[in-house]
């Protein structure tokens, strides 16, 4: 069976940059940290990261009420960056409208904000009389994807996959697999998550969160780094629209980077720390479904959120396959950890890089640990010319995601 | 409470919730065809109107006939003095 090629053709999104997809690629570029003080995390009791990287205010109005009132701030955040990254592809009104065109997009869990109104009320009396209509399209776990599709007129299949931090890759495989096996010929996909204090608190509990660069924020989260001391959580969506080759072509679209591997695999070692093997195994995986050696690959954009564990697992592993001189950096330093959005918001910062034929460094690292010392990590502005490059995603529960991506030539 | 008071008592409540313009409100304004609400906007204009006028309204009958804004006021308004 002969599988069909799979090309993107637009970008968007929502990060604490702001609105675009060109703010987030200008900012990664110029080295900006995006986090900051929260004040609302200084007032949880026992909450030791009050740091993070928060979506500035955005028109919310841009999308109509109708669409708008069953959307939590993920929804809209998903909403604005799949709007933006229609507009890019400049997917016609027709396209949109045919069964071949989808959406798949997945977030952490549903909207915390909405289900903390609801329970603050709920709980005062037991009663829903309250309760407003738009409750459950706001906590629904496909939540994100259907509003799109909703206020976008998308009349393809809907999928929602849920894998924390590696949900936004997946989706992007996901949505690689259906174009490639011919089942859709356009999908939206992404991650999208919002910022809540229990987001931080999840690894503040297990102690893997930056506590320690509380009045420096810019200064953490530090991947690879010596002083590295965990996660600073942070929210948005990216989305990417996927197209296969032959759709691309014959609508006449700019094609941005073909996709070419995708592999996502399990960690049954333990249900949060790493296992250096599984991650080897899960890019081998990836590289297999391209069909690409290791030798052929330029650079990966790490996963490396800045935990003790995780940045040295996955430096470990990256080496195995790589060697020693393959240019490795993490966008984590950079907005922190969107969690559920990280995937696809820095699959757009990869991809502008490939275009632009340099690699960006991680912000904040400024001494490898010994651990994570055995790769070549990007620490300055690179001019190269990447031609293929592995992106990673890891997620607590042991899922392991990696994409293999080739610039369009 | 008089007529005006709950006139403008409910266009402040549908045009905060429904963010319908002030002018559009009027009496003769059929609230699915004109101002464009659904049903899942009927069951939230309940929910806002009794917050608005401290009364329980969603098991009245008469609800179910509402189609204006006209309609709308009269109703309120038959449902206060009934309270008075």
């Amino acid at each position: 069976m002969s599988l069909n090629r799979v090309v993107v053709t637009g970008m968007g999104a929502v990060s604490p940059y702001g609105m675009g997809a060109d703010i987030l690629y200008s900012s990664l570029k110029k080295g900006a940290s995006a986090i900051r003080q929260v004040p609302d995390l200084e007032t949880v009791k026992g909450l030791r990261c009050h740091i993070a990287g928060v979506v500035p205010d955005l028109d919310e109005k841009q999308i109509p009420r109708k669409f708008r009132r069953s959307m939590s701030r993920m929804s809209v955040y998903s909403t604005l960056a799949a709007m933006e990254a229609l507009e890019m592809a400049d997917v016609r009104e027709e396209q949109r409208r045919s069964e071949q065109t989808g959406v798949i997009i997945g977030t952490t869990v549903s909207s915390p904000q909405t289900l903390q109104d609801f329970f603050s009320d709920y709980l005062q009396d037991f009663s829903v009389e309250r309760v407003k209509s738009s409750l459950f399209f706001k906590i629904m776990g496909h939540s994100c994807a259907a509003n799109v599709a909703q206020s976008l007129g998308i009349t393809g299949r809907i999928l929602a996959p849920s894998a924390a931090c590696a949900t936004g890759v997946q989706a992007i495989g996901l949505a690689f697999e259906a174009i490639a096996l011919g089942r859709q010929d356009i999908v939206l996909c992404g991650g999208a998550e919002e910022l809540h204090p229990l987001t931080v608190a999840i690894f503040d509990i297990i102690n893997a969160a930056s506590t320690q660069f509380n009045t420096v924020p810019d200064s953490s989260p530090r991947p690879f780094d010596e002083r590295r001391d965990g996660i600073v959580c942070s929210e948005g969506c990216g989305i990417l629209v996927l197209e296969s080759l032959d759709s691309a072509l014959s609508r006449g679209a700019s094609i941005l980077a073909e996709i070419v591997g995708f592999a996502s695999n399990t960690d049954t070692s333990n249900i949060s720390t790493p296992d250096s093997a599984r991650i080897e195994q899960c890019m081998r995986m990836a590289l297999a479904s391209a069909g690409v050696g290791s030798d052929e690959v330029d650079y990966v954009n790490a996963h490396a959120t800045a935990t003790t564990l995780g940045d040295s697992a996955e430096c470990r592993a990256i080496e195995h396959i790589f060697g020693a001189d393959i240019p490795v950096s993490s966008f984590k330093g950079h907005f922190g950890h969107s969690l559920a959005a990280s995937g696809s918001l820095e699959m757009i910062g990869m991809l502008n890089m490939l275009q632009e034929e340099v690699c960006l460094p991680t912000l904040n690292l400024y001494i490898p640990s010994e651990d994570c010392a055995m790769v070549r990590h990007v620490q300055t502005v690179e001019s190269c010319a990447v031609k293929t490059a592995l992106k990673n995603n890891f997620a607590l529960g042991g899922v392991n995601t990696s994409l293999v991506v080739r610039k369009y030539v | 409470m008089t007529q005006q008071q709950i006139i403008e008592t409910v266009n402040r409540a549908l045009s905060e919730e429904f963010e319908l313009e002030p002018a559009d409100m009027s009496p003769e304004a059929h609230l699915y065809n004109d101002l464009g609400l659904d049903s899942l906007d009927a069951v939230d204009m309940v929910i806002v109107l009794e917050n608005a006028f401290g009364c329980k309204l969603r098991d009245e009958k008469a609800i179910q006939n509402i189609r204006t804004m006209g309609d709308l006021y009269a109703f309120i308004e038959e449902k206060k003095k009934e309270l008075e």
